[in-house]
């Protein structure tokens, strides 16, 4: 029975199961830095605590899955994250930025810059045709149409629509238009790509080459936070994160390098 | 699965001796069910015993090549034709653990279930990586396998899921020492029967 003390009921430490750095030792190089993040909606006994103290490093070619139950805080944590929503107590830092400290423009410049957004519900503009809804946020961003045109098509190259750019987006199938909001949330220089549930009503290869697109994304040196209820998306992630009210209770070890694992099955 | 038709399959193919057949055997397996020399020549015997293999003059360089007979054929044949009956399988030892740990005093029911999910989820990711790395058209029967092992480590993500919902629902029935014995001992019983 003495294999059974150590389940014994314990407090878990978020800190120390999510891998986040303590904060008196920032990561330099991570792009996305949860620290001890607090969130409360409302106030006295009807008060919900979606986020109670969760601490998350995330650094460039990591992709972190964040997994757990209805209501614990997953996409909570995704909109502190992408500086849509601010937190009650603590820090997120993007690119070493203060997302929690920075005046409301320099929040929205840095949002159209550096993060992407891919969400279930595609939030594509239907009187925009493909480029230009993936344009969009370049050319809110001050960016000449002509540029903003040409990645805008470079990004819809990368997601296998090269051809598609000039439809409306009720002219494309649905997968077409999961990659077309996919183009759109890697378009230019993202370093910091938020994803929640984005295979939604996918089929599964469709989903299968969403989660490619992303993966390929962060290879290349981006950072990237999935949101999803959905092991075999996760399998995806470099680590997994499990989120049950508002903590985070576990988390895998970073995996190996794909190299070390193919030279451990002699392939 | 028996690596006795394992090698049927493979000696279908043509002639090997046994350092092929170990060899082709973890290449069609993706090196996930690493066989021993010993194990290959131990089931090479026993086929041989039962008349499903025979063995051929050693080669120069001293190599003993088998080949599969007809009733190796016909055995092989039957294999691939009959379904694997689940109750052939090991008993699934997660499931009994659970059961367990929910009836023995001062066990975390949901630490085993989070401890459970947390190496699984590890596995489903090197599988994932895997699969990731091997998109060559050759490598369609190593990504079947690995789309197997994928399959069931989600369903086991799931029933963990399930599990922990069902927990968080579950009220143990009311402490009373001597009814909750006797309880104890009636569905023993009827459990026996």
């Amino acid at each position: 029975m003495s294999a059974l003390s150590g389940t014994a009921p314990a407090a878990p430490d978020p800190a120390a199961t999510t891998g986040a750095g303590s904060p008196d030792d920032p990561p330099a190089d991570a792009v996305l830095d949860l620290r001890d993040v607090h969130r409360t909606h409302g106030s006295g006994p009807a008060a919900v605590h979606a986020l109670r103290g969760v601490s998350l490093v995330v650094r460039p070619g990591e992709l972190v899955a964040v997994m757990g139950p209805s209501g614990s805080g997953k996409s909570t944590l995704l909109t502190l994250a992408g500086g849509l929503d601010r937190p009650t107590a603590g820090q997120v830092y993007v690119e070493g930025q203060p997302l929690h400290a920075l005046h409301r423009r320099d929040l929205a410049r840095l949002r159209r810059r550096r993060i992407g957004y891919i969400f279930q519900n595609l939030n594509l503009i239907g009187g925009l045709t493909a480029v230009e809804n993936v344009a969009l946020p370049l050319e809110l961003d001050g960016a000449g149409v002509r540029r903003a045109r040409r990645l805008a098509q470079d990004a819809l190259t990368e997601v296998g629509l090269t051809e598609l750019g000039d439809r409306f987006p009720d002219q494309l199938s649905g997968g077409q238009q999961q990659r077309v909001a996919i183009a759109r949330a890697l378009v230019g220089e993202r370093r910091l790509v938020l994803a929640d549930e984005p295979t939604g009503a996918l089929d599964s290869q469709t989903g299968e080459a969403v989660l490619r697109l992303l993966r390929r994304r962060v290879d290349e040196g981006a950072a990237g936070v999935l949101v999803t209820h959905e092991a075999r998306h996760a399998g995806w992630a470099d680590r997994v994160v499990f989120l049950r009210d508002g903590v985070a209770v576990d988390s895998t070890a970073p995996l190996a390098g794909v190299e070390a694992l193919l030279a451990g099955s002699n392939r | 699965m028996s690596i006795r038709h394992g090698l049927l399959a493979l000696l279908e193919r043509g002639q090997m001796y046994g350092y092929q057949l170990r060899a082709a055997f973890e290449e069609s397996t993706g090196s996930t069910w690493p066989l021993n020399i010993g194990q290959v020549y131990t089931t090479l015997s026993r086929l041989e015993r039962d008349g499903l293999v025979r063995s051929l003059p050693e080669s120069e360089a001293g190599q003993r090549p088998y080949e599969i007979t007809d009733a190796g054929r016909a055995d092989l044949a039957l294999w691939f034709a009959t379904p694997i009956s689940r109750t052939d399988r090991p008993r699934d030892e997660l499931a009994i653990k659970l059961a367990l740990a929910l009836t023995t005093p001062g066990v975390d029911v949901r630490a085993v279930v989070q401890t459970q999910r947390t190496a699984t989820m590890r596995a489903l990711q090197e599988l994932t990586r895997l699969k990731y790395a091997s998109d060559r058209p050759e490598d369609l029967p190593w990504r079947l396998v690995l789309d197997a092992m994928m399959f069931q480590a989600e369903a086991e993500v799931r029933w963990l899921d399930h599990c922990e919902t069902s927990l968080v629902r579950h009220r143990p029935p009311a402490p009373g020492p001597a009814p909750s014995s006797e309880a104890v001992g009636r569905s023993g019983e009827e459990a026996r029967r």
